[in-house]
């Protein structure tokens, strides 16, 4: 008895003494300023999406919002700091404050916006549920997923997703969860899965991972709706603002036309709609506690959302993603981004 | 020494003084804990984090490809549980059974005078000792698993059972209603076993002859099968998987993931057990088997009887710390999806509840008493075999 008391302590204090450091809520911009970079949660390796590339840089979409608020804050995109989290410790992970931000391909779902203490900002890329098989299975569609097993991985909203659509549908399966992708997608390759799940654009990506992508199928099925976007924590509205008008002001970019490339030039244009946005006017920036050419550096350094769209998953990467609902609210598609006034 | 009267007189209490600073240390602590329990609440409060343990109640929604219980998406994470802690229990007691079989064998083996035999059982034991366990799971989950089959080209044993990528399906034996004449059978079996067991142990004591023990209780525990079926019949049916669409529907499932864990728990902790045993037996002394051998006993007599019983003394501590070793290792489950505690519960649950402070806190707790538990029962054997007098074999 006396040893279980003993133990039950340390297990309190230890426990406690993790989750006391939450207190770090607010502020997080004069934190972010102090330290010098910002601390950004991405995924352990999504193509496309944040994956080290062959150099060792952070590249992808998900990446690039963390280079924007670096550059929105600092005028500089290099100062950001990645730590790669699996879905099961992202939101454990800002909670404790040991990121500012995430931008890991995360659902904006009302639970996680509600219960867990956290903000999404935006969607940075709307995405849905699919699934992968072999292609000599001549599957067709999900309907005929039957009694398949699905590898997926652990902790996402993905296996809860295949549990409703499959039970709707009346067919049986069997769930086998990784914690992370890589291993899921190791044992789906070795034949343990007839199928693999998870979000349709990382579908495309972890293909690529494949010994034979070319033998493998994404159907055209989507089950879900998977909103994806940055996140950071509750109560910290200036933070918050700052990492949801970063992305904002990249929709903005492509809508007014304005690039990396002709961003200096677009500085004199007439137009006051990209004076606003490049801080030629007005106070924008300040509003947010950061320089009013908060704007510019994001465009500067990283571009539009149209240029980290397809320099990261559009149809000259290995991923050849079409811009579908991604397109601009102008194009048909959702990306639709509130004005700069 | 012109010391104070006062500071001299309580020099002199050292008895209330040690009192006086136990309660002093126990206050801080109380302190300590209190404020942390309040610093956690109020920052979870601040931050809008749900927090309580409400959501037990809560519909999980998700599946589970291995269930010792019912369980559907439909239930609750209180079940949720429940089934990943039977998936724990379950690997670890027959990871326990298994690695000490393996440990014992191979740690008698090292001892053996046969060249082959011995370091046969050192190589065993510095190879699987000293890989990493993570990296041994790896290897038997994707080094078996590529090399079965697909479910189309299963491995066939007899129609009955079937070897393949998804894992080993077998016939499953439903019972009917007249299986309790068996259960009564087995029951009267084990209880001819234990009757016989002591009967040839008073024999022994009181005449010094050997007296059988598994001939008569066969033939009673055989007369008692015969007398079910003669009163009930066969009331087993045999439930065979066939293979409908992309998997053998129907049967038990045993699931390459519980192969792959299971295996790697129990052949990496029977290296240490090997050596445990090895350690034990050696620490007695060599006049025990000498004096056996001149009493005439036979070598595995004198294994048996003499070497064993006094080696368990010195075994029996560290290999409890084994034992606690493969049950917390058995959380590695979630690296190749064995849906164990730390991936069910722990891992899909946290996320999507995503109340980490509780979830965390009940996982280490079951964790505890498990080991503790563990620790009880062994810290009981070894005081039953811990005979008074030292010296009594």
């Amino acid at each position: 008895m006396k040893m279980l008391s003993y133990k039950f302590r340390v297990v309190v204090l230890a426990c406690a003494c993790v989750f006391s450091q939450t207190a770090v809520a607010a502020e997080t911009l004069s934190i972010v300023q102090k330290r010098g970079h910002v601390q950004c949660g991405v995924s352990q390796g999504l193509p496309g999406f944040s994956n080290p590339d062959d150099k060792g840089n952070w590249v992808g979409m998900d990446v690039d919002i963390c280079r924007a608020v670096a550059a929105a804050v600092f005028g500089d995109s290099a100062k950001v700091k990645f730590t790669p989290l699996s879905a099961k410790e992202r939101f454990t992970a800002l909670q404790s404050g040991e990121v500012d931000m995430l931008a890991r391909n995360t659902t904006w779902s009302m639970h996680r916006d509600t219960a867990l203490g956290v903000d999404f900002t935006g969607v940075n890329y709307y995405d849905g549920q699919g699934f992968m098989v072999r292609k000599e299975l001549g599957i067709k569609s999900t309907l005929e997923l039957g009694g398949a097993s699905l590898c997926t991985n652990l902790g996402t909203t993905t296996e809860l997703n295949a549990a409703d659509y499959f039970r709707t549908n009346n067919m049986e399966y069997e769930i086998v969860a990784f914690e992370k992708a890589d291993e899921a997608v190791a044992a789906y390759n070795t034949g343990r899965c007839d199928a693999y799940t998870t979000d349709q654009s990382a579908l495309y990506a972890q293909r690529l991972k494949l010994t034979d992508p070319a033998a493998h199928v994404v159907l055209p099925e989507i089950i879900s709706k998977e909103p994806l976007g940055p996140v950071v924590r509750q109560g910290d509205d200036q933070w918050g603002d700052i990492v949801r008008w970063a992305h904002f002001a990249m929709v903005n970019a492509e809508e007014l036309g304005v690039t990396s490339k002709n961003v200096d030039k677009m500085k004199g244009d007439k137009n006051p709609a990209i004076r606003r946005l490049l801080g030629v006017d007005g106070t924008f920036g300040e509003n947010m506690g950061i320089s009013n050419d908060w704007a510019y550096h994001i465009i500067r350094t990283v571009g539009n959302y149209s240029e980290t769209f397809e320099r990261n998953v559009g149809k000259a990467t290995p991923l050849g993603i079409a811009r579908g609902v991604n397109a601009l609210w102008t194009q048909g598609g959702l990306q639709y981004a509130p004005p700069v006034r | 020494m012109s010391e104070k009267p006062i500071i001299a007189r309580w020099r002199a209490r050292v008895g209330q003084r040690d009192v006086l600073a136990q309660v002093l240390v126990a206050l801080l602590v109380i302190m300590a804990v209190y404020w942390l329990v309040g610093n956690v609440v109020s920052n979870l409060e601040r931050q809008n984090v749900a927090s309580g343990f409400g959501f037990f109640n809560e519909r999980a929604g998700f599946g589970i490809n291995q269930t010792l219980i019912d369980y559907n998406e439909d239930n609750s994470y209180g079940r949720v549980l429940v089934v990943g802690l039977l998936n724990t229990l379950l690997v670890s007691v027959l990871g326990i059974a298994a690695a000490s079989f393996l440990g014992f064998v191979i740690g008698i083996g090292r001892l053996s005078q046969n060249w082959l035999i011995s370091k046969l059982a050192m190589v065993y034991i510095e190879i699987f000792r000293n890989v990493p366990l993570l990296l041994q799971i790896m290897f038997w989950y994707f080094g078996v698993l590529r090399n079965l089959p697909v479910p189309r080209q299963s491995l066939d044993l007899g129609e009955l059972m079937f070897l393949n990528n998804r894992g080993f399906v077998l016939p499953a034996i439903e019972a009917g209603a007249g299986a309790i004449w068996y259960g009564l059978a087995a029951i009267i079996g084990i209880t001819a076993v234990f009757w016989f067991k002591r009967r040839a142990r008073r024999i022994l004591v009181a005449t010094g002859t050997i007296a059988s023990v598994w001939r008569p209780a066969a033939s009673i525990f055989l007369l008692a099968l015969v007398m079910a079926y003669l009163i009930a019949g066969v009331p087993f049916q045999l439930d065979v998987p066939v293979l409908r669409g992309f998997n053998f529907r129907g049967g038990i499932s045993v699931i390459p993931e519980f192969v792959a864990l299971l295996l790697a728990l129990s052949l990496y902790t029977a290296s240490f057990i090997a050596e445990i045993v090895r350690a034990g037996i050696e620490a007695v002394d060599k006049g025990q088997r000498e004096a056996a051998a001149a009493l005439g006993f036979t070598r595995s007599q004198s294994l048996n009887l003499v070497i064993v019983p006094q080696a368990l003394r010195v075994i029996i501590p560290p290999l409890t710390s084994q034992y606690l070793n493969l049950t917390k290792n058995s959380s590695l489950a979630v690296a190749i999806a064995y849906p164990d505690i730390v991936s069910v519960f722990a891992g899909t649950t946290l996320t999507q509840v995503g109340q980490a402070v509780e979830i965390i806190l009940v996982t280490m707790l079951i964790y505890l008493t498990l080991s503790l538990l563990t620790s009880l029962i062994m810290n009981w054997y070894n005081a039953r075999i811990a005979l008074a007098g030292g010296t009594h074999g």
